[in-house]
């Protein structure tokens, strides 16, 4: 059996790991990307080169010694880097000494043919095209389940009475989803868990900001490599909604829900009518969306050097002037430390509240996140 | 009196000015130029254009605010592709944007699109729009464009020929259409160097530190990627799995195998900016290039706005001493 690994983005190495043990191969789990990760991807990756490809290469020095003989990944057409990771991460590898090959998933749209070939080359146990169908349905059902989970826990996570219930009720539940493998059980296992995150004590009457996230792929869906900014969001009072997951399937939600019916598209497309790769488009896109819908606020997340993040940094501004949407934008690398990013998305969730209250015309005290307020009896309650 | 079009001197300056300039000449336009870059373009570039960007990219900024009072209109083009085949970095392809939202009180922009993948007269008809905001008929901008065409023929005319672009482009000014023979400088010590690297940074005197006229003035004569001979470039078949998507650093890397295969210089620097996204594959992918080979040594150099010259300069003549040591030792070279 070949040993295989993949890229670690958040949870879903939970589904691809069924879809390849499926196909007959044997998985290698890529680890949680921690500090020693980036430290051996910093130490091999160009001091340039953008922050996702440092983590990825971490993650595979740390699997290769194991005996990695292929590594699956995603590229990208277009002009931006991302579609050249993949051979730079050949290269280095190889000069390392691990006899490993890259397979290449593109967008199957446009290359059907060699889709089918990567395909037949992670399919050892030569099932039929059929049952692959089946195995990838399966695989791409839970990955759904999981990105549901987690736009669940997003809107949660600010309303919960005890911190920190939310994720632990999360890290229990993803077990379930984890261990269903049939289609029924996946179903079951995806509604059970959607229902235990529903059944977190909330404080229905909590003032919640919501902010969107906006940015690069792979800094926005890898808690690790964004200091878990949603969850330090969630735990200051905030609901966050993600402008991008793996199975891409909320956007339907977003567009239907702005009244002009907008896609991201039209709506970046008199500040950035060019397409650059990356998604930098979709960045200034979503923004505006966001403040049509009465959003509190943005929050840009991007790799250091990240050129189309770059351009739509120049330009939010702007933006964020003309559709009077505070807009905070963290460019990330390995030099990014917890306790200065909290500060400030601290003095933003501040700015975004005494801008609300100031419309609102409301006590300020009140909009505070509870951690925060003066303890009150009834707050004392809830705290326990 | 005629309108006034500002041409920014950075990015693809070095390498289109001529056409460009010739263009909106026969158009009746006056051309304005920012000329060469000065500390204060820098220093006005880097307050406005944001932290994060690369250094050419805020100097370009910096151009384009010295001109902005000066001129009637900008042209800042929105340069995707010219060679039907590999794209710029995406900073020039959302430049127009970039200035537009970021620079309050500029003159009106001509920001056409120059993306030849369209169609195979896609760049006549680009300039035909440019002329048109400048209200000038089809038949003006059509023959303002072969004019250009016939200018950048020129210029790459001398390119090939040895001259580096800002003495063509000076040249082509003054209408000498045969590079004078500067052997004189060569001389002394016989090494020639190859410096890699995106145009707007080598020739860039400010961003560069001089490093061109330093290498000569050790003795060293230099040849860039524009001198060497351009079909055999674009047919040289590079190693890697796909090509780079960049223009200019495909370009390079194409450079960097030719020479490696060919021999003809004695050494390889990497001029590269501080914060650049596609240098940080083509540089790894270039030392890589280098580690196999060893036939060349290569040197890689970073510059950014605080760059000293004087830590270049140690690096420079530290390089030169290398390779004139190695050759001393090579029998009969
Ligand atoms: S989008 Fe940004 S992070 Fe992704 S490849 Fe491009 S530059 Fe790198
Ligand atoms: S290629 Fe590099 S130096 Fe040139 S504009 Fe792009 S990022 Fe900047």
């Amino acid at each position: 059996m070949p040993k295989v690994t993949f890229p670690h983005v958040a949870e879903s190495y939970r589904a691809f790991k069924m879809l390849l043990e499926d196909l007959g191969n044997e998985v290698i789990l890529p680890p949680r990307p921690s500090m020693h990760t980036l430290d051996r991807g910093v130490q091999y990756a160009p001091e340039f080169a953008c922050f996702p490809v440092k983590i990825l290469l971490g993650t595979y020095l740390e699997t290769c010694p194991q005996g990695v003989e292929l590594i699956v990944t995603s590229g990208g057409v277009g002009p931006c880097r991302a579609g050249h990771y993949a051979q730079l991460h050949k290269k280095i590898l190889r000069s390392l000494g691990y006899p490993i090959d890259i397979i290449v998933f593109e967008p199957p749209r446009l290359y059907p043919l060699d889709f089918l070939h990567n395909i037949q080359r992670l399919n050892p146990g030569r099932l039929s095209y059929r049952s692959v169908y089946e195995c990838i349905k399966r695989a791409w059902r839970k990955l759904q389940a999981l990105d549901d989970l987690e736009k669940l826990s997003h809107r949660v996570r600010p309303r919960e009475i005890t911190r920190g219930a939310t994720t632990r009720t999360y890290r229990k539940v993803l077990e379930w989803i984890d261990r269903a493998y049939t289609w029924r059980e996946i179903e079951t296992a995806a509604s059970s868990a959607l229902h235990a995150l529903h059944e977190v004590p909330q404080d229905p009457f909590r003032r919640i900001l919501r902010v969107g996230i906006v940015g690069e792929i792979y800094v926005l869906l890898e808690p690790a490599s964004n200091l878990e900014i949603e969850e330090t969001l969630g735990h200051l009072g905030v609901e966050v909604e993600r402008s991008m997951f793996l199975t891409g399937w909320t956007r339907d939600n977003t567009w239907a829900e702005t009244s002009e019916g907008l896609t991201v598209k039209d709506a970046a497309l008199p500040y950035l009518p060019e397409l650059l790769g990356g998604h930098g488009r979709d960045s200034i896109g979503n923004t505006i969306l966001y403040a049509k819908r009465g959003f509190d606020g943005v929050i840009q997340l991007a790799p250091f050097t990240c050129i189309p993040e770059i351009v739509a940094r120049t330009i939010l501004p702007r933006v964020s002037r003309d559709h009077n949407i505070p807009v905070l934008t963290f460019f990330l690398d390995e030099q990014t430390g917890k306790a200065g990013t909290a500060t400030r998305l601290e003095a933003f969730v501040d700015l975004m509240r005494r801008k609300k209250s100031k419309q609102a015309g409301s006590d300020c005290n009140e909009s505070l996140p509870w951690h925060r307020r003066g303890f009150g009896k009834y707050q004392y309650s809830n705290l326990r | 009196m005629s309108v006034r079009v500002g041409i920014p001197g950075a990015l693809l300056y070095y390498l289109y000015y001529p056409a460009w300039s010739v263009f909106f000449r026969s158009l009746g336009a006056e051309v304005v130029s920012s000329g060469r870059t000065t500390s204060e373009m820098l220093d006005q570039g880097v307050r406005e254009a944001l932290a994060d960007a690369c250094v050419p990219v805020k100097l370009y900024f910096g151009h384009v605010m010295t001109l902005a009072q000066k001129v009637d209109y900008l042209f800042i083009p929105r340069v995707v592709c010219l060679n039907k085949e590999t794209t710029y970095c995406p900073k020039f392809l959302g430049m127009p944007d970039m200035i537009r939202h970021s620079i309050p009180d500029l003159p009106p922009m001509i920001d056409v699109r120059l993306d030849a993948r369209e169609g195979w007269n896609a760049l006549r008809l680009a300039y035909r729009q440019a002329a048109e905001m400048l209200g000038a008929g089809r038949w003006a901008a059509d023959r303002a464009y072969w004019k250009a065409a016939a200018a950048e023929r020129r210029l790459q005319a001398l390119l090939q020929k040895g001259c580096q672009p800002p003495e063509a482009i000076k040249m082509l000014n003054r209408g000498v259409a045969r590079p004078v023979p500067e052997t004189t400088a060569r001389a002394s010590t016989g090494m020639v160097f190859a410096v890699l690297g995106y145009p707007y940074i080598i020739h860039d005197q400010y961003i560069s530190l001089g490093m061109l006229p330093k290498l000569q003035k050790m003795g060293v004569r230099v040849v860039t990627a524009e001198n060497l001979p351009h079909r055999q470039l674009m047919h040289w078949h590079s190693k890697l799995d796909k090509r780079l998507f960049w223009t200019f650093s495909d370009l390079c890397m194409r450079a960097t195998e030719y020479l490696y295969a060919r021999g003809g210089v004695d050494g390889i620097i990497h001029l590269t900016a501080f914060g650049c996204g596609p240098d940080s594959l083509l540089d790894k992918f270039m030392e890589m290039k280098a580690r196999e080979q060893k036939t060349i040594p290569f040197m890689s150099l970073t510059i950014d706005e605080q760059s000293g010259e004087a830590g270049v300069a140690t690096r420079l003549e530290a390089f030169v001493d290398m390779v004139r040591r190695k050759k001393g030792a090579l029998p009969g070279a």
